[in-house]
């Protein structure tokens, strides 16, 4: 157990370098970081003096290695717009975009688990075709799109929820379930395809044999193999929320880290973007692999693999 | 769960929802206003962003005020104002002020801020705003004198825009940073609550001075930042904000034909024009657009007349001078007009030899609906567009480095009401130079350091007609924004893209 712990984390290490160096490296196709810096009202001078003062002249390798040495010490450097440590601005939004992410992965678990069970106990009933169409439409529906409808529909129609925000916990009713929406139906997917697969094996008819009831058949016996394959997929999506809240925050005006990451990439603050991309990418890293040892755990057969 | 359990269930769940979210209205005197962007620091020196222009002129002062209407210059912080010389101002200071802190307002606070800002390592955002200045020094309590380090005639626009005075104990202590988090003015709205990047709270000076700006209506202000226009929509209608702006003009138009919002239309200082490599700085080879007709072929091409009036609608105007018309100097008179004329177009083309038209890459960095209306008026006259959008750090680049041939751009002169700061920025052979003509040079040069205002507007004109003479760009049209508010709102939108809080009032 513990080399297949080791073994994935050196493959996660390897990751995390690269992702950080692929995402430093393809900032500077964006356009003259100087230029975005001085803002649309610069002229030539002002440029050519922002270039000197914070090192763009430098050869990009110099530029990267300066910037890595410093993260490994958890310094991020100076965001170049908000004139303060990357590390704090960061650590200030990052608790909305954690909530949101644990409110969704739940609205997401909470939902597609049951109804994926409950499409797998009567296949091709009413149920799994309600389950079948919820999902495609999970997969079809843009976030931006979905959102918009929400709020037209709860915020200006019925007025039971605020626009946007962040000001109390109904604020973040509508993100939850924008967010959480988009993981649902994979989740539920899987989970009717493992609990179909589960139900037809020799173990749950021995159960339902010896006299157990449904319920304690779907859910002691027949769940508890079916969901494995979920929690990592589960652990991904988790790992997808908090780099990919983007959008949802940006339509609900909700201020965290992945509206600070579009709004900084508008504005080329490369010491904030950098941080966040290596940011988001620990976090599909750490979950990643938190999700393979938790199935080597739960199912001793992974580890070999 | 019965289904009128679970009804009242989510009935209760939204009652208490909407008891915390502030319900923006007249009957609790409080303003909501949303700005799209974040502020990176409340301290108006060091954003430059439009937002911060608004915060600037509700929390602070300046010496000098400018009418917005009759661009008439007024005394505010300073009573009078005379120049010893051509580069020392003496201003005579108002008495009785106070900044929001109870500190009181005098020379020593001129002094202070005025040094803070000029010194360059102290790293005002905009230096072009402070730069001019060498630095202050005090006569008595209420006179000070204003140093300058060359030559600057635009020295009162500058005092009466960007440059506020700081209470300089205050300011010493905290600095920048603690400024913007807690700022502190003499002007007509204090700030009583910063969340950065989500809110800001104002609320109304009760003890404000006799101001030209005039005094406050509205109570409360408060200023959220949403960032998608959508949602700010969707806020005004479940109304939770009363005012946004910046609205594009197909959602204005939605807006206008509903009850209860006022639909407001103001132009900018914003003018979009199109730069041409007249220098042959690219690499194009032939280069057609060395030749004086191609370039006012390209001028004749383009039915700006049209685009104002498809495209940009609201009060935007086809503008023929490299200057926003309203600007101290923008002789309108002087400048060569050209009419929507392709088949001139079309023969000053086969005139400078090419009869087939040519091709050429077009750049553009905003306004895509635009730059491809415009790409079309040159393919109609046989100029065949490369068309290509890039972001506008990408493409100032490349409009620095002289490797743009044809390219669609705008300038919104930090809303300073005077030609040197549009024309003077691009003809005076810098790197966004793309005319690099001695004789533009050597009127502007004049014209922006003279301090005698008939010199300055004599070879204002001078320059603008050379430029438009020879073509060296073609000026497109003014852009304007609009804003849109509850019905109980009262405001007057001003041609700078100020929101002014001020001038706002409850019907």
């Amino acid at each position: 157990m513990l080399q297949f712990i080791l073994k994935r984390l050196g493959l996660a290490l390897l990751v995390a370098f690269t992702v950080s160096f692929i995402s430093f490296s393809l900032l500077f196709l964006a356009g003259d970081p100087a230029a975005a810096l001085a803002g649309e009202t610069a002229s030539g001078e002002d440029i050519e003096a922002i270039r000197r003062l914070y090192g763009f002249d430098r050869p990009m390798l110099v530029q990267y290695g300066d910037w890595l040495a410093s993260a490994l010490r958890g310094d991020f450097g100076e965001s170049y717009y908000f004139k303060l440590p990357v590390a704090s601005l960061i650590a200030d939004r990052l608790s909305v975009t954690m909530l949101l992410g644990v409110c969704g992965i739940s609205f997401a678990l909470l939902t597609a688990v049951p109804l994926g069970v409950l499409a797998a106990m009567r296949p091709n009933s009413i149920i799994d075709r309600i389950a079948l169409f919820l999902s495609v439409a999970g997969q079809a529906l843009p976030s931006f799109w979905f959102g918009l409808i929400l709020i037209v529909v709860f915020a200006i129609e019925l007025r039971w929820l605020p626009v946007s925000g962040t000001a109390t916990w109904a604020h973040f009713v509508m993100p939850t379930i924008v967010l959480g929406y988009y993981a649902m139906p994979a989740i539920m997917r899987l989970t009717r395809a493992g609990m179909l697969e589960v139900l037809s094996s020799d173990y749950i008819r021995t159960a339902r044999a010896k006299g157990s009831s449904e319920l304690r058949v779907m859910f002691r016996h027949a769940l508890r193999n079916a969901i494995i394959p979920v929690v990592s997929l589960a652990a991904v999506q988790m790992g997808f929320m908090l780099g990919g809240s983007i959008v949802v925050e940006s339509i609900f005006a909700l201020h965290g880290a992945g509206f600070l990451a579009w709004e900084s990439i508008s504005r080329n603050d490369l010491p904030t973007v950098q941080a966040l991309i290596l940011i988001f990418s620990m976090f599909y890293i750490v979950f990643t692999f938190l999700a393979d040892v938790l199935n080597a755990w739960l199912d001793p057969r992974m580890r070999s693999s | 769960m019965t289904l009128s359990a679970m009804k009242s269930t989510i009935a209760v769940l939204a009652l208490t929802a909407s008891a915390g979210a502030a319900w923006a209205d007249k009957a609790s005197d409080t303003l909501s206003v949303a700005f799209t962007k974040e502020l990176e620091n409340v301290d108006s020196y060091f954003n430059s962003s439009r937002e911060g222009v608004v915060m600037q002129r509700a929390v602070w002062d300046g010496l000098i005020y400018r009418d917005p209407a009759t661009n008439e210059y007024k005394g505010n912080l300073a009573t009078s104002w005379t120049w010893i010389d051509d580069t020392t101002l003496e201003l005579k200071l108002r008495e009785g002020v106070k900044f929001h802190n109870g500190e009181d307002f005098n020379a020593d606070d001129v002094v202070y801020t005025v040094n803070f800002v000029a010194k360059e390592e102290n790293g005002v955002k905009t230096q072009r705003n402070v730069n001019w200045m060498k630095s202050a020094e005090k006569v008595d309590d209420y006179t000070v004198r204003i140093l300058l380090k060359d030559k600057f005639p635009a020295a009162i626009e500058f005092l009466s825009g960007p440059v506020s005075m700081y209470p300089n104990e205050y300011y010493a202590e905290v600095g920048p940073s603690g400024m913007g988090l807690k700022p502190v003015g003499t002007g007509p709205y204090k700030v009583t609550e910063v969340v950065p990047g989500q809110h800001f709270v104002l609320e109304k000076n009760e003890n404000y001075h006799d101001s030209p700006k005039g005094q406050p209506a509205i109570g409360k202000i408060d200023i959220r930042t949403v960032p998608d226009v959508n949602t700010q929509l969707a806020e005004l209608f479940s109304g939770t904000l009363d005012l946004i702006w910046q609205v594009p003009a197909d959602q204005a138009e939605k807006m206008a034909m509903m009850d209860g919002f006022t639909v407001a239309n103001e132009s900018t200082m914003r003018v979009g024009y199109l730069s041409m490599d007249a220098a042959g700085r690219s690499t194009m080879d032939p280069n057609p657009f060395k030749d004086v007709k191609v370039r006012q072929a390209v001028n004749h091409a383009i039915d700006r007349k049209a685009l104002v009036d498809n495209l940009l609608k609201g009060k935007s105007v086809v503008v023929n001078t490299p200057c926003f018309p309203s600007q101290f100097g923008c002789a309108t008179d002087a400048a060569v007009t050209y009419d929507y004329d392709p088949e001139k177009a079309k023969a000053l083309l086969a005139e400078a030899g090419y009869p087939d038209g040519f091709s050429t890459e077009f750049y553009a960095y905003r306004d895509r609906e635009y730059a491809e209306a415009i790409a079309s008026y040159l393919n109609a006259v046989g100029i065949k567009t490369d068309f290509k959008m890039l972001q506008y750090s990408a493409l100032r680049d490349l409009n620095m480095k002289g490797e743009v041939p044809l390219s669609f751009l705008t300038w919104g002169s930090y809303s300073i009401n005077d030609a040197s700061a549009m024309v003077s920025q691009f003809f005076k052979h810098g790197s966004l130079d793309d005319a690099r003509d001695d004789q533009v040079k050597a009127d502007l040069d004049i014209a922006d350091s003279s301090t005698d205002p008939a010199t300055r507007k004599e070879h204002y004109a001078k320059a603008i007609a050379r430029i438009t003479g020879e073509a060296f760009w073609a000026p497109m049209f003014s852009y304007n924004t609009n804003y849109v508010f509850k019905s109980d709102v009262d405001y007057t939108p001003t041609a700078d893209e100020v929101l002014r809080f001020t001038n706002m009032t409850w019907k």
